[in-house]
């Protein structure tokens, strides 16, 4: 990547799993949504799809990512929101426990992951920010979807 | 200049016109003195000639150019239509459409300029101008008319020949108080477009005055066979001044001379003139002093009925990106599920008012649903208009003759399916010339007329539609289908003879089958209606056949109306509702428990005679039942994949309905059980589920 990019500053959307905080392109968020609606099951597929919905017209396939990061299962509460991604033709929801804001990070801000240890596999995750002195694990969505094609 | 962007446009209104090009030589080889034809043929290759030269394909725009002249002899009666000339013709089609085809895939025409064709398109001419000059008309030398010696030199067109004809005309026109003009134009020596700059003046001559003479002729300045400069004669009402100054006003001319011609300088022979002559000399005087602006009646039929058919053509169709169109199909989808919801909520004592408002938007929303499916909806002549064509190369190529008579061309079908449909039946239809249609000969043993006859039906049965292919041909013989079949051993003799007719011609279908003995270029290779059947059936179709040895063989595609939209079944699984193609459905029966047996660790129920594995959807869909109370009755849905039966056991049938399928998207496209998803009117999903993996 070349140098003027890195400095150049990306929105991030901030989200809460458990207790920590997860950050995901902003570019490649459609929508945010509450998880309020049915999700039909769809069967033979791993438990981290928990289904898919309808949104506006469109068949989404949810993907909770407490069941796909090994986390203990909570109810929903009010804060628990559904982020749409799109990547490549491909839509997906994401099932968070909160959505917490929008931060500027410049790509050099961005650690690598070798010198911080995570319970995520390595895949995921494109990095840690930090802004204000929290960490923020940057996941890499490309390879959430890639490797998950089913 | 940038052409571009109106690259698009081109390729489609091209695509329209050799459509129509097709489909007019067709209708005048048949009608060779169809003169409407042969107008529309002519409109078709100028219209293509400017467009192709416009956007700078100038190997088109030659081709074109030729085309019309060979068109224009033809209309001046100058050469007979004939099968040569008509095979022509056709040989332009074909090369116009190797332009189009090389434009749509490089951006340009490509470097093949048809030297052949042009040359016989020239040879066909030539071969016609020397006719011509032997029909042509004896003019009599009237002389010149006052015109000063040095412009005379200097223009050679204005020392012009009058036939007795015209100075019959004149000497008409004269005596009703109009002018006649002899206007002799030179071009700018630097122009590049000349027969357009002919034109140009021609039409502003038209807006004043009746063109009677030109010299050269027509023709020539159309085909810039001509220097810098012309002459005509015209009648008109209006003044010199008025149309030097309108002649004067078109660029690169470099010079206008116009000289009055009056009763002096033509020799009065009036009186010796023949009366015919006479009748059509008022004839277009009247024309003259009623619609001066106006050409000749005929002309003006003629291009009143070409402004309207273009009018037909271009005014009432948008062209409109069928993922817009999808686009606009999800919202009014959206729009549905919403208006349900409305219609859900409990506002505690409903007004009067909120229920009729809710029953006129969901009369709205239902309208607006049909009215965005129609658009979806292409006639099948839009598949159809190729085929008289392609039978007729065939029908040459074999030494058949073969008539196609097609019916229900205006039946509609989804864009989807008529973007698939066209080469099953091309296969069909090669199969029914090459196999069904008898050689002459043997026609003519059998008393059958000497032409096979095909015909290509379509039509709406319900929410499907059919399309036949039928042929009086030779029809199918079973014998040998069967003998076939127990040669490739796909069938041993005992069995042959407990099979019905519907199951041997089932036969033709299977892979790599083929009762053909020779091989032709066409069919006989063993591929063809395997492929037709798979392509079918991947369209929710399905394809059958009917045959009568000696007689002839019908094949009966049925094809849903859209692929969006499809008759389903509902059915819960536990809490959970998934939908069943109905197409795929053969019976629901109910059943008890003890009626299901076991063979081979598989569970089996006796269904019409036939034993057929029951498959526990519960089971194959992992569904979670919170209560598991064995059941005094089961409900089995048996379903077909080809001619295998199998029974899906359910909990119970909500009913049939008609939804709309949707991608389950790439990211779950690898879950084999589920073809598609629907959503339900409340807004919900349901899945679809894929009987042919199920079973």
């Amino acid at each position: 990547m070349d140098v003027i990019k890195n400095s150049e500053e990306k929105k991030y959307l901030v989200f809460r799993i458990g207790e920590e905080e997860y950050g995901a392109d902003i570019r490649k968020v459609t929508t945010i949504i509450e998880k309020n609606m049915s999700i039909t099951r769809v069967p033979r597929t791993p438990d981290y799809i928990i289904g898919v919905i309808n949104l506006r017209g469109d068949i989404i396939p949810i993907m909770d990512l407490r069941k796909k990061f090994d986390l203990p299962e909570i109810e929903d509460t009010e804060d628990t929101r559904i982020i749409i991604i799109h990547i490549d033709d491909i839509l997906l929801g994401l099932v968070v426990d909160s959505v917490v804001e929008v931060v500027n990070l410049t790509e050099e801000s961005i650690e690598s992951l070798s010198n911080f240890s995570s319970n995520l596999s390595i895949e995921y995750i494109f990095g840690v920010g930090k802004v204000n002195g929290r960490i923020i694990t940057i996941l890499n969505l490309e390879n959430l979807i890639k490797l998950e094609e089913i | 200049m940038d052409t571009s962007k109106y690259l698009e446009i081109f390729i489609e209104e091209t695509k329209e016109h050799l459509l129509e090009l097709n489909q007019s030589l067709l209708q005048l080889e048949q009608n060779p003195g169809d003169n409407s034809m042969l107008d529309s043929i002519f409109r078709v290759a100028h219209t293509l000639k400017g467009m192709a030269s416009t956007m700078g394909f100038n190997n088109m725009s030659h081709l074109t150019h030729d085309m019309e002249n060979v068109l224009q002899a033809l209309k001046n009666n100058e050469i007979q239509i004939s099968t040569t000339l008509i095979d022509l013709l056709f040989k332009c089609l074909d090369a116009l459409e190797n332009y189009l085809n090389c434009i749509i895939e490089n951006g340009n025409e490509g470097n093949n300029d048809y030297r052949e064709i042009i040359y016989e398109l020239n040879n066909l001419l030539n071969g016609s101008a020397s006719s011509k000059n032997i029909n042509a008309k004896p003019v009599t030398n009237i002389g010149t008319y006052k015109t000063e010696p040095q412009t005379v030199k200097e223009h050679p067109t204005a020392n012009m020949k009058i036939s007795q004809y015209e100075r019959n005309v004149i000497n008409k026109a004269l005596s009703m108080d109009m002018n006649v003009f002899k206007v002799t134009v030179v071009l700018d020596k630097g122009c590049l477009l000349k027969s357009a700059r002919t034109f140009i003046v021609f039409q502003t001559l038209e807006k004043y005055s009746e063109i009677i003479k030109s010299v050269p002729s027509v023709e020539d300045l159309e085909d810039e066979k001509f220097d810098f400069e012309f002459s005509v004669i015209v009648i008109t009402k209006e003044n010199a001044d008025l149309l030097e100054k309108e002649l004067n006003s078109i660029s690169e001319i470099e010079e206008v001379i116009i000289t009055q011609i009056d009763s002096s300088s033509i020799e009065d022979k009036a009186e010796s003139d023949s009366k015919e002559a006479d009748e059509e000399g008022q004839d277009i005087l009247n024309a003259v002093a009623n619609i001066i602006k106006e050409k000749s009646e005929a002309e003006d039929e003629a291009a009143a009925t070409s402004v309207t058919s273009r009018k037909a053509k271009t005014g009432k169709t948008v062209r409109v990106d069928i993922e817009r169109l999808d686009v606009l199909l999800n919202l009014v989808s959206e729009l549905i599920i919403q208006k349900t919801r409305l219609e859900g909520i409990d506002v505690g004592k409903k007004s009067q008012t909120f229920t009729e408002t809710v029953e006129y938007l969901e009369r709205i929303t239902t309208s607006l649903h049909d009215a965005v499916m129609k658009v979806r909806m292409v006639p099948v002549e839009a598949v159809f208009n190729r085929f008289p064509r392609m039978i007729r190369d065939l029908s040459k190529e074999l030494g058949k003759q073969v008539i196609l008579t097609m019916s229900g061309e205006e039946t509609e079908l989804d864009r989807t399916v008529i973007d698939e449909i066209g080469d099953p039946l091309i296969h069909i239809l090669r199969n029914s010339i090459d196999h069904g249609i008898e050689p002459l000969e043997k026609r003519r043993e059998l008393g059958k007329p000497d032409a096979g006859r095909i015909y290509l039906r379509a039509y709406q049965d319900g929410s499907n539609v059919v399309i036949e292919v039928e042929d009086d041909g030779q029809g199918i013989d079973i014998e040998k289908v069967k003998k076939k079949a127990i040669e490739k051993e796909l069938l041993n003799k005992e069995l042959a003879n407990s099979l019905s007719e519907e199951e041997i011609l089932d036969f033709l279908f299977r892979p790599s089958f083929s009762t053909a003995e020779k091989v032709t270029d066409l069919s006989g290779r063993g591929v063809g209606l395997d492929v037709v059947k798979t392509k079918i059936e991947a369209l929710g179709g399905t394809v059958e056949l009917e045959t009568e040895y000696g007689k002839g063989t019908r094949f009966i595609i049925r094809l849903p109306l859209t692929l969006a939209i499809i008759q389903a079944l509902l059915v819960m699984v536990g809490d959970e509702k998934y939908a069943i193609q109905l197409s795929s459905i053969n019976q629901i029966i109910n059943i008890l428990p003890e009626e299901i047996k076991l063979v081979q660790d598989q569970e089996v129920i006796l269904y019409r005679n036939k034993v057929i594995p029951i498959i526990r959807l519960d089971k194959v869909l992992n569904v979670v039942k919170k209560e598991d109370k064995p059941k005094k009755k089961l409900t089995v849905v048996v379903v077909k994949k080809g001619d295998k039966l199998s029974g899906l056991l359910v909990d119970s049938i909500i009913g049939q309905q008609e939804i709309v399928q949707k991608s389950l998207g790439k990211f779950l496209s690898g879950i084999k059980v589920i073809t598609s998803a629907t959503i339900l009117g409340d807004g919900n999903v349901a899945l679809i589920l894929d009987v042919n993996y199920l079973t």
